[in-house]
């Protein structure tokens, strides 16, 4: 397996506060990196250095470096709409724009110069069928996409981070505050995903992490505490940090 | 035991007194449409509404007023709104809450204290005779909208800012560029908001008299450009009342005037209405 992204000595501080200190990590190339952790631990930060999506926020201090495909995507000079192109990430709360379904898809294709209708119905069918929601909504593509359920709503949000046909997908808790069968369906459609597409995702949920990730790596007040295989962690975790993280005696 | 009001009474005694209050507001409302009404109607007729006046207003109908009425509204909407909302654009989306956006704020307010007449005479001294507009749609215009600027302003930036923040979020993560967001899914959300304080305004323009009255002038011809001088509707009133030219006339503009404006602010609720049910609240 090749690496696809690469963190090396990242630190990241917001008003002089750590808030990621020393990252080293890689994400392997068509396969799934669960990030896990309590609150605080700066999933979220490290998520949202991936894509710059970190630039929104005043008052931040970056070092170290990440590569994707071996650029350094931390280079001041980088084109960041062009990475988050290739970057693309999916919320905890579902959020559709207030369109409708298909204008929701096609909305980033059409403004990075898609014009072709055919060539955007074709990416609209084929996103959602990946993200297991074509069924459900194939009858009402021009209907808003407010009306969905929050389960659809989220699986929307993938297959709008898909139809962007980006390379690697982001996803901070994205099934945060969803019932189990939509939580299950969203779990589903990452499994066919990692095929074409390198998968971060970040949970508080353990047995998500576990059940889905091929890779995890443990995160601890800005500090990465451990970092390896899924199955390799859950069964013998080098770190009593994370044996206790993971078993529920933290704290 | 002290004595408590039966938590049911008082329930009882707030609901009334509250719709008293309110029935009492819109009784003052329907008192002074009624009032207007009775005794400007029978002056409307097709005629009353497209001839021009004559004899300083003692005959004929309101027309070159009411087109006067529209062309300034037209001018200091074209000045205002563009102005308006890219100022409310730059202060919500292209820079951070600083010392300069607290002294723009600071100002705009002050720009909105500012009393009609004073706002009237600036524009006399500064468009009519320092710029040689002399009385004329043009400086009536431009001086309504510096008038209206801190209405736009206020309202389009919050509404801008009643947009969700996570929506921007999401077309950042989108790789899409800010001006992109703000064009396509920012303006489009704040829409309704921003369409009701341009409306509200307008609603100003029709009633402003003193403003118009310094710079646009009160002549009663049909202005045939925006150079000339033209008398308002509003204006048109104040001179017909104040100089007792003729009540019945000064009752029909004021009906006109009263129902333009009520009609402007029903357009304006239906209008958000509209938009609203379409694109339901967010979570």
């Amino acid at each position: 397996m090749s690496a696809k992204v690469i963190v090396k000595d990242l630190n990241f501080s917001y008003n002089h506060q750590r808030v990621l200190s020393s990252i080293n990590l890689t994400v392997e190339a068509n396969s799934i990196l669960g990030i896990m952790g309590p609150a605080k631990s700066g999933k979220t930060t490290l998520l949202r250095v991936f894509n710059r999506l970190c630039d929104l926020i005043p008052n931040i201090h970056i070092e170290g470096e990440v590569f994707l495909d071996e650029e350094n995507i931390l280079r001041p000079d980088i084109d960041v709409d062009k990475l988050r192109k290739r970057v693309g990430m999916v919320f905890d709360k579902p959020v559709p724009l207030p369109r409708s379904i298909f204008e929701n898809l096609a909305f980033g294709p059409k403004l990075h110069g898609i014009k072709d209708k055919n060539r955007l119905e074709e990416l609209v069918e084929k996103s959602l069928r990946l993200a297991i929601l074509w069924d459900e909504v194939k009858d009402r593509l021009h209907e808003s996409a407010l009306k969905l359920s929050g389960g659809q709503q989220q699986r929307l949000c993938i297959a709008r981070t898909l139809a962007m046909e980006s390379e690697v997908i982001l996803l901070d808790e994205p099934t945060y505050g969803l019932d189990p069968v939509s939580t299950l369906k969203i779990e589903e459609a990452l499994q066919s995903l990692k095929r074409n597409y390198t998968i971060v995702l970040v949970s508080n949920n353990t047995w998500q992490v576990a059940r889905t990730s091929d890779n995890v790596a443990f995160l601890l007040m800005g500090e990465l505490v451990e970092y390896g295989s899924t199955h390799g962690v859950f069964t013998v975790p080098k770190d009593k940090r994370t044996d206790d993280y993971i078993s529920g005696r933290f704290g | 035991m002290a004595t408590r009001i039966n938590p049911l009474i008082s329930q009882r005694v707030v609901k009334v007194q509250l719709w008293g209050l309110t029935g009492f507001t819109i009784a003052i409302l329907f008192f002074i449409v009624c009032f207007v009404s009775i005794k400007g109607l029978p002056q409307i007729t097709l005629d009353f509404l497209t001839t021009n006046p004559g004899d300083m207003g003692r005959s004929g109908g309101i027309f070159s007023t009411i087109m006067s009425t529209l062309y300034l509204i037209f001018i200091a909407l074209m000045i205002a709104v563009p102005l308006g909302i890219g100022a409310a654009i730059y202060l919500t989306e292209y820079t951070r809450e600083s010392r300069i956006t607290y002294i723009i704020r600071f100002g705009t307010e002050c720009l909105a204290g500012i009393p009609s007449i004073i706002l009237g005479l600036f524009g006399f001294a500064f468009f009519v005779m320092a710029l040689h507009l002399g009385w004329s749609i043009l400086s009536g215009g431009m001086t309504m909208s510096i008038m209206l600027l801190p209405t736009i302003i206020r309202t389009s930036e919050e509404s801008i800012k009643a947009v969700p923040y996570a929506l921007r979020e999401v077309c950042f993560s989108l790789g899409v560029t800010k001006w992109q967001t703000v064009t396509r899914v920012v303006l489009p959300t704040a829409l309704p908001g921003i369409v009701t304080g341009v409306v509200l305004s307008i609603g100003r323009c029709i009633g402003e008299t003193a403003v118009v009255l310094f710079t646009a002038g009160s002549s009663l011809r049909l202005p045939q450009s925006f150079f000339d001088s033209g008398r308002t509707m509003a204006v048109h009133f104040y001179i017909l009342a104040r100089e007792g030219i003729s009540m019945p006339n000064a009752y029909g503009t004021a009906t006109i005037l009263i129902f333009s404006i009520l009609f402007i602010n029903l357009c304006a609720y239906y209008l958000m209405r509209q938009f609203l049910k379409k694109y339901a609240i967010f979570g």
